[in-house]
């Protein structure tokens, strides 16, 4: 429940959780220009499928393959990886007790620190990634390999939309990966279980159309196509602006059930919880 | 005076002493132990699953089938499952660096890349290790690999280079650590870039990119020609037939200018007083 004092306490924590984060520049870059070479890796594996098959087995073409993975790969540190690295130390050293005496609902602190854990290195990395895809790709020569721009205003306008949708689903899939700490201490297996379903089921590992055709239906209303398989396809054109609605519908009601199963699983959590240490 | 041969020797003692050791406590959280290994051969086995996933649809890359694909894929995935496991504490080296705990290391009469691969060895690994060895199973029965005594020693060459060829990544990794006091996620570039690429064969790259790969950092050198002339066909991009078993020597090399590397760096070094 928000409590009398509405929002302020939360904003509190993602404004000095975002401030931190944005002191790693130097860490932001190194990982820009691993992004890059991961995207040139992949683009080339593409594209030597594609010019080794016919067109009747590409259901999308080389340049929007091409799009897809500079796509995902500016949008990579908004998806549900890790855990918060604040959370599991509290966790471990028996802290989490002090998050249990703030008189703030613990759900709603621990979505506001997934908030800021996913939307400051996001904005970081995003904007250079696409910036370097959508223009100097092509000044070396590289343009068939660029991260295209949308087909019209609309598509640009509802592919905003659709990445907030996909924003707070990643936040609600990464509070239950801090929630699940409370359980495995470690916090290795529940949380590498999750980055590997995300992988691979969000389209990040391979684009989702490039998947086997029987797997699209499932894929499709599945709450990891919202992270950022459907935001392409509104970005691309793929899906018709009027389609928009559709995106959203499934985006806000995993988001609302994934929030329910992360309370109800905190609440449990914390009925058990033996708090570490002196 | 110590023979080479009495130093080596008492190196891989030791050495062997670092590893029981590290061993020994990480079995002390069993449970976490095993959820470790079982975590991360899902999350190999699922990066193989989006690899099928392609050749299901596509049949093949550049006249590569999947049999074949699986076998540089099984080559890469085993030799990096080791190197990240016994380089760790090299991955590791900001953080020694900064702590001023390096200083330790300097002071034991032991050679110092030595004693940071003893310090630790995560086992958690063996689950990429055995994702990476069912994937050669794989393609040992579904490919037309036609074994012979040389060929199997080969692969074992092969995994043997570029274990080295990655440790000698993570060694200039951590050199950088001297100048900046931070690991740098750049390497990640090379390692884990390497690694990526290695799993298709190297030919279906563009030129520039297969260039840096077989002349500079080599993983693509030592895991390709060799892989070529274990499944016996000719390399498309037209090297003769002896190159795949003189390749793997380019991984020892490079670890061995690696280590001059940190010779000067290790000279550069200035402790953090901290």
């Amino acid at each position: 429940m928000i409590r009398a004092g509405g929002l302020r306490p939360y904003r509190a924590i993602v404004g000095a959780r975002f401030r931190v984060l944005l002191q790693y520049r130097a860490a932001a870059l190194a990982g820009l220009w691993t992004q890059v070479v991961f995207g040139l890796v992949l683009i080339m594996v593409y594209e030597a499928f594609y010019r080794s098959s016919s067109p009747a087995t590409q259901p999308i073409a080389f340049a929007q393959v091409a799009s897809y993975v500079w796509f995902g790969q500016a949008l990579f540190a908004m998806l549900p990886w890790s855990a918060d690295a604040e959370v599991r130390a509290m966790v471990r050293s028996g802290a989490v007790a002090y998050e249990l005496c703030r008189p703030v609902d613990l759900y709603g602190l621990w979505y506001a620190r997934a908030v800021a854990q996913r939307s400051a290195p996001t904005l970081l990395r995003a904007v250079p990634m696409a910036l370097i895809a959508a223009l100097v790709l092509p000044r070396v020569g590289l343009g068939e390999w660029r991260l295209a721009p949308p087909p019209s205003l609309a598509c640009a306008a509802g592919a905003a939309v659709a990445l907030l949708g996909a924003f707070v689903l990643s936040c609600a899939l990464s509070t239950l990966n801090n929630v699940s700490l409370l359980w495995t201490l470690g916090g290795e297996g529940v949380v590498l279980l999750m980055t590997t379903v995300v992988t691979l089921l969000s389209g990040l590992a391979v684009p989702l159309p490039l998947l086997p055709g029987w797997a699209q239906p499932v894929l499709a209303w599945l709450p990891f196509a919202g992270l950022f398989d459907l935001p392409f396809r509104v970005y691309a054109g793929h899906l018709a602006p009027g389609q928009l609605a559709s995106v959203l519908v499934r985006q806000t009601g995993w988001t609302l059930a994934l929030i329910a199963l992360g309370r109800w699983l905190l609440g449990r959590g914390l009925r058990r919880l033996v708090v570490q240490g002196g | 005076m110590t023979r080479l041969p009495d130093a080596i020797g008492d190196a891989i003692r030791l050495y062997g002493r670092y590893a029981a050791l590290s061993i020994r406590s990480q079995l002390q959280y069993r449970a976490s132990f095993v959820t470790g290994v079982v975590s991360t051969f899902l999350v190999t086995a699922s990066e193989f699953l989006g690899i099928w996933a392609l050749f299901d649809r596509f049949g093949q890359i550049r006249g590569w089938r999947l049999p074949e694909v699986a076998l540089f894929y099984g080559l890469v995935s085993v030799s990096f499952a080791i190197s990240d496991s016994i380089g760790r504490g090299l991955d590791l080296f900001g953080a020694t660096v900064k702590s001023g705990d390096f200083d330790r290391l300097l002071l034991r009469p032991r050679s110092t890349v030595l004693q940071l691969l003893g310090q630790d060895l995560p086992l958690r690994r063996i689950g990429r290790l055995a994702q990476g060895l069912g994937v050669i199973g794989y393609a040992v029965i579904a490919g037309s690999i036609d074994w012979t005594v040389g060929r199997a020693l080969l692969a074992v060459a092969s995994v043997a280079a570029s274990v080295c060829a990655f440790l000698g990544l993570l060694v200039l990794q951590a050199t950088t650590a001297f100048w900046t006091v931070e690991s740098l996620e750049v390497w990640n570039a090379f390692t884990y870039g390497g690694a990526t690429m290695g799993q298709y064969p190297l030919s279906i790259y563009r030129w520039w990119f297969r260039g840096f790969f077989i002349l500079v950092v080599p993983i693509g050198c030592v895991v390709y020609f060799p892989g070529v002339a274990i499944l016996g066909r000719p390399d498309p991009l037209g090297a003769p037939g002896f190159v795949g078993w003189i390749a793997p020597l380019a991984g020892p090399a490079f670890l061995a200018i690696a280590l001059q590397v940190w010779r000067v760096g290790v000279r550069h070094y200035r402790s953090t007083g901290s």
